[in-house]
């Protein structure tokens, strides 16, 4: 043995011998150390200092991080809740990575959340990973904090006994990226959260919505997908809303929709792709909000605008196999449609300037008939109704005439 | 037993020889040829060929089948005079008709298929219930075609029946179900639709088809109904059966005439 590690051990030894000293920069919890609870290495580390983890299993009671310090988890290190939340964070600056989190009874009297900041600053949770939680990560009356790179599984079966995985109330500028959610009732649920960036996130199999969120003004997300949810993406009573790049698939059902937006306006929609969902984009009471650029693919119905929504601008959207392109309620709409590939065009482009000549109707009158009477949805694809279509395509009596693409692409937007 | 595959093979013989359902043979193989060169991926091709499968095949097997029939009734008297039994003779007829025409929509939409499609196991589903579908009307129209021409001596009213047959199935019976949702909108019709819908082979082989593609439309509250019937394969098993049983009744009553006749 040489002299360097025997010295080595005797420091070791002496830390091991007198656990109560002054309070470290570093603490190591481990199950078979000497500090065993994360609780208990709270008490010890400095402010600014570092918590780690060893591999294991920790059932603590609430733990209560209310100094700034840095915890990080080896990989293995899990934490398992019950009747209670798991992580407490009230002060600034803490950051939590790593860690696994594992389980949690459904309550109907609190929100409890494996992870809960409450009124902090700058806080980051990343690389951790939440698995059959109620509350997965909830962060409420913060700022500025991330929320990123997690994954959060739930078992949600149905919507009374379950929680969000990722919840933020009445915080501000929050950036959430990378995560990947799903099993819960919402995916990601943001009520009064401004100025937050959503990001590069999966959320999927959720039992409400992927992403939901209401009061919430000035956000942006940007990259993320979205599928298999039971009503898709909800955006509600929000304004300056940026949505861009985001994949909303595979939302099916009598109430989903790839986007659902209620209460909205000025916001901008910008080159998302809607695939496979029952309705694609649903307007209402909506304002001055622009859909740019965005593929709409073998939607049930692709765009349904409500009369009172106002204002609202679809221009460079590619329109593909979508049983219905757009279908409305009234004969008096005010949204403005134009320069859309629509695959079902059939004008021609006489001057060559790749737009077509005659204007498009999306709106056909099956779409009206079907609205009017559900049942009528099996004759879909006969003969008739294509007969049907044509004729009023020709000469137009019911469908709404100033709903119109005046310029329709001839070709699908690079 | 024997009989009625002798007579098969002469009038297969008699059928191939004839141009016609050669001719529509190279006319399926090439719309679909056609179709895969502009439009692309076997999906999209599918959907296009659902009309052609819908409208043609009936009308092709109905008023082809009328006229075959009608042909072949100096041969069919011949072979009565002979120790024939009418029921060999009956098969032997149905037989000739229905299976060259049957091969003919296979061949001139599967070729195409077998050419250009890339192998894709999304595909499989919608295709084979495409040729399901279409082999299934063909069986149902030329068994129609076997009783009209049968229950009328005149040509004219057969042939006219064979395209009214047509037009009501393909055109008229969605129109009178429109017309029965319109007048009826405040009733809960998802049911009756449903039952009605069973009644026509062209709205079954349609709706059939629709599952394979517009489930995301169909999804919604209503087509929750329907897609609960069709969707699962129990549904779709008791779609198939409905369609032969629909092959079968025509055939039978047909049978029964022809059994009957005076000629």
């Amino acid at each position: 043995m040489t002299t360097a590690r025997l010295a080595s051990r005797l420091v070791g030894g002496l830390l091991l011998a007198a656990p109560a000293l002054a309070a470290q920069s570093s603490v190591v919890v481990d199950p078979a150390g000497p500090v065993r609870t994360v609780s208990e290495a709270l008490g010890r580390v400095t402010p600014g200092g570092r918590i780690t983890i060893r591999a294991g299993v920790y059932t603590e009671p609430v733990i209560r991080v209310a100094i700034p310090v840095t915890i990080i988890g080896d990989s293995g290190a899990v934490f398992t809740g019950g009747d209670h939340e798991i992580f407490l964070v009230t002060a600034d600056n803490v950051t939590l990575r790593g860690l696994t989190l594992r389980g949690g009874e459904h309550s109907f009297m609190e929100d409890r959340a494996a992870v809960r900041f409450d009124s902090v600053a700058n806080c980051v949770i990343e690389d951790s990973r939440l698995e059959g939680t109620f509350f997965g990560i909830y962060l409420a009356r913060s700022r500025g904090c991330r929320v990123s790179r997690n994954v959060v599984r739930g078992s949600a079966a149905v919507e009374m006994t379950s929680g969000n995985a990722i919840h933020l109330f009445h915080s501000s500028d929050i950036t959430i990226d990378g995560n990947r959610v799903a099993g819960h009732r919402d995916g990601i649920y943001l009520e009064f959260a401004e100025r937050a960036r959503v990001f590069d996130n999966e959320s999927t199999d959720n039992l409400r919505y992927g992403l939901h969120f209401m009061f919430s003004h000035e956000c942006e997300y940007g990259n993320n997908r979205f599928e298999r949810n039971g009503a898709g993406v909800a955006v509600m009573y929000t304004r300056h809303v940026y949505m861009h790049g985001n994949t909303f698939g595979d939302n099916w059902g009598p109430s989903a929709y790839g986007l659902l937006l209620k209460e909205i306006r000025d916001s901008r929609i910008i080159g998302n792709i809607f695939r496979q969902n029952t309705v694609g984009i649903y307007l209402e009471g909506s304002a001055r909000n622009e859909v740019l650029g965005n593929t709409f693919e073998g939607n049930g119905w692709a765009v349904r605008v409500l009369a009172n929504a106002e204002g609202n601008t679809f221009a460079g959207n590619t329109f593909r196999r979508n049983a219905f392109d757009v279908a409305t309620n009234s004969r008096s709409n005010v949204s403005t449609f134009r320069e859309n590939y629509w695959d079902r065009y059939e004008g021609y482009d006489l001057d060559r300037d790749g737009y077509g000549d005659v204007p498009y109707h999306p709106v056909r009158l099956f779409s009206l008939l079907v609205a009017q009477n559900e049942p009528a949805l099996i004759l879909l694809r006969s003969f008739f109704v294509d007969m049907l279509d044509a004729a009023e395509r020709v000469m137009p009596v019911l469908t709404p005439q100033l709903l119109q693409d005046e310029r329709p692409l001839m070709r699908e937007p690079a | 037993m024997r009989t009625a595959t002798r007579v098969l093979k002469y009038e297969l013989h008699n059928v191939l020889r004839s141009k016609a359902v050669l001719v529509y043979t190279v006319l399926l193989f090439l719309l679909t040829d056609v179709l895969f060169r502009f439009g692309g991926d076997g999906a999209r091709v599918v959907i296009s060929l659902l009309n052609v499968v819908l409208l043609l095949v009936p009308l092709v097997s109905v008023v082809f089948g009328t006229m075959y029939v009608y042909a072949a009734r100096e041969f069919t008297e011949l072979l009565l005079a002979q120790p024939v039994s009418r029921g060999s003779l009956f098969a032997g007829l149905y037989l000739g008709l229905a299976l060259p025409l049957a091969g003919a929509f296979l061949a001139g939409v599967g070729l195409p298929f077998a050419i250009h499609a890339r192998p894709d196991a999304a595909l499989w589903g919608p295709l084979a219930m495409l040729l399901t579908a279409g082999l299934l009307l063909t069986l149902v129209f030329t068994a129609v075609a076997m009783l009209l021409a049968t229950r009328f001596d005149d040509r004219a009213k057969g042939l006219g029946g064979a395209i009214l047959i047509w037009v009501a199935c393909a055109v008229l019976y969605d129109g009178l179900i429109l017309l029965l949702i319109t007048m009826l909108r405040n009733y809960p019709l998802e049911r009756p639709v449903l039952a009605l819908t069973l009644l026509n082979p062209i709205d079954l082989g349609r709706v059939l088809l629709l599952l394979q593609f517009d489930t995301a439309a169909l999804m919604g509250y209503t087509g929750a109904v329907f897609e609960k019937f069709f969707g699962t394969s129990t549904g779709r098993m008791a779609v198939l059966g409905v369609l032969l049983v629909q092959a079968t009744v025509p055939l039978l009553l047909a049978s029964r005439v022809f059994r009957r006749k005076d000629f």
